[in-house]
């Protein structure tokens, strides 16, 4: 009796230190995870904040030698360049997604499709740059800001394309059937139910895409190209952010570095602004309760 | 109003499983009709052969004909026509979790293309009442997600949801088995006022709900109609050996 109320206790100290050991492995995990990405803010803040002043959002780079000037054009090219980028890679990557998994179960097509998009998911940024430049650049005979966005573009397809179809398939079939139970035709069932059920998580996918090519600089290197003037043609060569903080951090310029510095931190803040205002819209229109 | 159902020489298949062989029937318009029968032995694939539901999966498929009166659904119209007219009910609750009280039961009509809002707010009104739910949910039609109302409620909005589209049959999978008991006398009590308007087929388990709500009763063993007669006779007088072993709990 004695005996088993001790292994008892025993027991319910191993079961107690086993338990603290485990939550403490997965909070460090987080806190690990976590602390690079912190630490890249806080240095780009330190770095980068006194570099930022109205000019360097009015105003465009000064020539070589002169001080001061901005990224106005940088920042105006990436929004356009990601904008043909997301309208180029969303519509295409979701509509993919929609064929693999509500029409190509099992198909060959399916799977050849899934097999390209993890391929092209691997495929290194600069191969896609030259790609393009061989495709639309010397077709077109010069540089142009659509260029970049279509190199941009195509490297979403792979993620929107996989969380569109991973998302859809956690979708219920008792959904799917009560909509075609309805009599409401296959299209519309798969357009108004399922991808409006599985919204949040191809709107995550979207962003997450988003996010991974708003960085990029090497597709854009024969591509866009970089300007140093304003350049709002999408036909034409168009700066982009990380071209620039490419050019400048190259540079042997103290003040061309801190712009640097400034135009990361901006590319960033860009990025978590625009994929924050996204998720707030997207999450205005869930209701209560509504799993 | 509710049509009466003729099936003829019905069969039905699952890749080589053969789940449904020869069967045939009538189930009159205005009546409920329950199948019964142990897991497995072909109800579900039946009355899913009665709106087309069943060849929604790519390894399935059906000969033979269901005139639901002058209509040969197999000949004369498309699954999405089909499901228009039969309207169906599943085994669990299945309301669309993103749409509100309100657009669940909207959606048949809207989803095909329907947007004449009072017509709609008629609709939606007159077939929550016609499920006894109205009075539960009126204040909250638009407020709340069609998933965040309890399980019998659920089922009773997918009723409703079901009932906006008007159909002319009324299929319910085993309507009840994953509620408690207060809300299956819900929906039992529910059946049997639909009946005056649509035809009802039920599949279900349980036996005294088959007797409570149904006129007639088919009984289903390894993809076959074994019998289908009056309920009561099946209840207190089946022909065949093989449904009293089941009605009296032998096997199954």
């Amino acid at each position: 009796m004695r005996d088993s109320i001790k292994t008892g206790r025993v027991r319910s100290a191993w079961r107690w230190s086993a338990n603290h050991v485990f939550t403490l492995l997965a909070v460090g995990s987080t806190v690990l995870v976590l602390a690079p990405l912190v630490a890249i803010f806080i240095y780009l803040l330190y770095k980068g904040a006194s570099s930022l002043n109205w000019a360097f959002f009015t105003q465009i780079p000064k020539p070589v030698g002169e001080s001061g000037g901005g990224m106005a054009n940088a920042i105006v090219g990436s929004g356009i360049i990601l904008a043909i980028a997301s309208a180029i890679g969303i519509p295409i990557g979701i509509a993919g997604g929609v064929y693999l998994s509500e029409y190509g179960r099992g198909r060959m097509l399916a799977n050849a499709v899934r097999f390209t998009a993890d391929v092209l998911n691997g495929v290194p940024s600069i191969v896609m740059g030259i790609s393009v430049y061989a495709l639309i650049v010397l077709k077109a005979k010069h540089f142009s800001g659509y260029s970049g966005g279509v190199a941009l573009g195509i490297m979403m397809i792979p993620t929107v394309i996989r969380t569109t179809e991973e998302m859809l398939l956690t979708v219920p079939s008792a959904i799917r059937e009560a909509a075609l139970g309805l009599g409401v035709p296959a299209w519309r069932a798969v357009v108004s139910v399922s991808l409006k059920t599985a919204s949040p998580g191809i709107i995550t996918g979207c962003m997450l895409a988003f996010a991974r090519v708003a960085g990029e600089t090497a597709p854009l290197l024969f591509t866009a190209f970089g300007n140093a003037f304003w350049s709002t043609n999408p036909n034409q060569p168009m700066a982009a952010l990380p071209l620039q903080i490419y050019v400048y951090a190259i540079s042997p310029y103290d003040d061309w570095h801190r712009l640097a510095w400034a135009g990361a931190l901006v590319l960033i803040a860009m990025i978590m602004v625009s994929v924050s205002l996204v998720r707030y819209v997207a999450s205005r229109g869930i209701l209560k309760g509504a799993s | 109003m509710g049509v009466g159902i003729r099936v003829t020489n019905l069969n039905a298949w699952y890749g080589d499983n053969h789940t449904l062989q020869d069967i045939n029937l009538h189930m009159p318009a205005n009546n409920a009709t329950a199948l019964i029968g142990p897991s497995g032995c072909g109800k579900s694939t039946f009355v899913r052969c009665l709106n087309r539901m069943h060849e929604t999966n790519p390894i399935a498929r059906a000969t033979g004909s269901v005139m639901m009166g002058d209509l040969d659904i197999y000949k004369d119209a498309s699954p999405v026509e089909v499901r228009r007219r039969v309207g169906m009910v599943f085994q669990r609750p299945n309301p669309f979790p993103t749409m509100s009280i309100y657009d669940n039961v909207a959606s048949g009509l809207r989803l095909n293309g329907f947007r004449n809002r009072r017509v709609l707010d008629e609709v939606v009104e007159r077939s929550l009442r016609s499920a006894a739910l109205w009075d539960e949910v009126k204040d909250d039609l638009k407020r709340k997600s069609g998933a965040s109302i309890s399980g019998g409620q659920q089922q009773r909005l997918c009723i409703a949801r079901a009932l906006a589209v008007d159909p002319e049959v009324l299929l319910m999978d085993e309507p009840a088995s994953a509620l408690d008991p207060v809300s299956t006398s819900k929906i039992e009590d529910l059946i049997f006022q639909l009946k005056s308007q649509y035809t009802i087929v039920i599949v279900t388990h349980n036996m005294q709900q088959a007797a409570r709500v149904a006129e007639n009763t088919g009984f289903f063993l390894n993809g076959k109609m074994i019998e289908f007669a009056a309920t009561h006779k099946i209840f207190t007088n089946p022909t065949d050996k093989r449904t009293e072993d089941y009605i009296t709990g032998r096997f199954g």
